[in-house]
């Protein structure tokens, strides 16, 4: 029979027992053996031996998230170096459920453990937890609930989860019960993807469970603003998600999977043309917007309805990213950092353009 | 803050829940079209953001599609 599971874990000062949000900004705590949940853990294990237990405030790692993991991964191997016996197999973090800041310090923590001592590490978020955007790729983590009424199920998910990675094997997020990392793996299918859109079909008229082979994503509601009561006197705003952006593409706004952006003046301009600017968008054919860029950013327009007073005012800068490829997280983010940016400046209308 | 989307593909513009939207004239030129002349180009651009205008000063209680 294998040697014990040597565990390290990783938890906030609430599950540490050292305090609430007071406690926040906790340097990091070594504790021998395990603390809070991680008694749990070795309950759910006998194989598993928590030996030593590191605590830190949620806001210390928030604030200092590279610092804060550089200083956990110093505070490990002091004390190694103390006790060659706390050497762990296997680094658990949390589980953090859907709480952000705990999730992006378990998240920064199981990395720099990994990167550094290239030993695995787990984790536990519920699928909502923003810090799974980041750290999705790079970790395993365990689907929990959303609050600590699934404290059971998430450390049952990280032992099961941990022992297969301790024994070097694959992780598969269908059976395993881990949020999927959006890595592609490719496979041979049986039968081509013809038989099978039929197999599904038949199903579908058979009334039987059709199931899927690629979830869609679920996109939210949002309650549509009250109307601009006269146009005539009111502030306009231009955005668009057709990638025009001044001729150059100063900010290298990418043409697919955008990581920004731009905020453009148009003083001065009455009109945008094929020398001021272009269509840097890598999802449809640009001829026709880069020999006037009026077509997806219609300023020429705008101009005119604003002199004849159909529009109040046109604010003078514009938004544009490209909406190719973009993820619909951010693709959120950026929408709402516009709209807080508009809305400060007294915008109360906007057009967005989308090719 | 009420916003008007002009865009081609209104099945997407519905599906991700923008609430007014403006069917344009093509992917590769919504509010364009390089067979007309470039009155006839503006002549339709107007209309288009006119119609946006009016989507933006309509109350709506649901995603409605102004065209």
């Amino acid at each position: 029979m294998p040697g014990k599971i040597r565990v390290i874990h990783y938890i906030n000062q609430f599950f540490g027992g050292l305090g609430g949000e007071e406690k926040g900004s906790l340097a990091p705590q070594w504790f021998i053996g395990p603390r809070g949940p991680g008694s749990l853990i070795q309950q759910l294990a006998p194989e598993i031996e928590v030996v030593g237990t590191i605590v830190v405030g949620d806001n210390y790692m928030a604030e200092h998230l590279d610092e804060g993991a550089a200083k956990i991964i110093a505070l490990l191997e002091t004390e190694i170096a103390r006790d060659k016996g706390l050497r762990p197999n296997l680094v658990m973090a949390g589980p953090a459920f859907a709480a952000g800041r705990y999730g992006m310090s378990c998240g920064a923590v199981c990395q720099s453990v990994q990167e550094t001592f290239g030993i695995p590490a787990v984790t536990a978020m519920h699928p909502d937890n923003p810090a799974l955007d980041i750290y999705r790729q790079a970790l395993t983590v365990v689907r929990a609930e959303a609050d600590v009424m699934g404290m059971r199920a998430a450390l049952e998910g990280m032992v099961r989860v941990g022992r297969k990675l301790v024994a070097g094997e694959d992780i598969d997020p269908q059976t395993d019960g881990t949020i999927p990392r959006g890595l592609r793996q490719n496979y041979f299918a049986e039968t081509t993807g013809a038989e099978r859109a039929i197999e599904m079909l038949m199903r579908k008229l058979r009334g039987e469970e059709i199931g899927t082979e690629y979830p869609m994503p679920v996109f939210s509601r949002v309650p549509p603003a009250a109307p601009v009561a006269d146009m005539g006197s009111a502030t306009l705003a231009l955005v668009t998600s057709g990638g025009i952006v001044p001729r150059g593409n100063p900010d290298r706004i990418e043409s697919a999977n955008a990581s920004k952006y731009g905020e453009y003046s148009l003083e001065g301009l009455d009109r945008l043309s094929a020398d001021s600017h272009q269509s840097v968008h890598g999802g449809y054919d640009t001829t026709y917007a880069n020999e006037d860029p009026n077509r997806v950013l219609p300023l020429d327009v705008v101009r005119d309805l604003v002199r004849e007073g159909r529009i109040g005012r046109l604010h003078e800068t514009y938004f544009a990213t490209v909406g190719n490829a973009t993820s619909v997280k951010r693709a959120e983010a950026y929408g709402r950092e516009i709209a807080a940016k508009l809305v400060n400046v007294g915008v109360q209308a906007v057009i967005l353009t989308s090719t | 803050m009420p916003t008007a989307h002009i865009c081609s593909i209104v099945p997407i513009s519905k599906t991700v829940g923008a609430n007014r939207i403006v069917p344009s004239v093509a992917i590769p030129h919504p509010l364009g079209d390089p067979e007309k002349s470039p009155e006839e180009e503006t002549q339709i651009r107007r209309g288009l953001v006119e119609k946006a205008l009016t989507a933006l000063e309509t109350e709506i209680a649901e995603q409605r599609v102004f065209d």
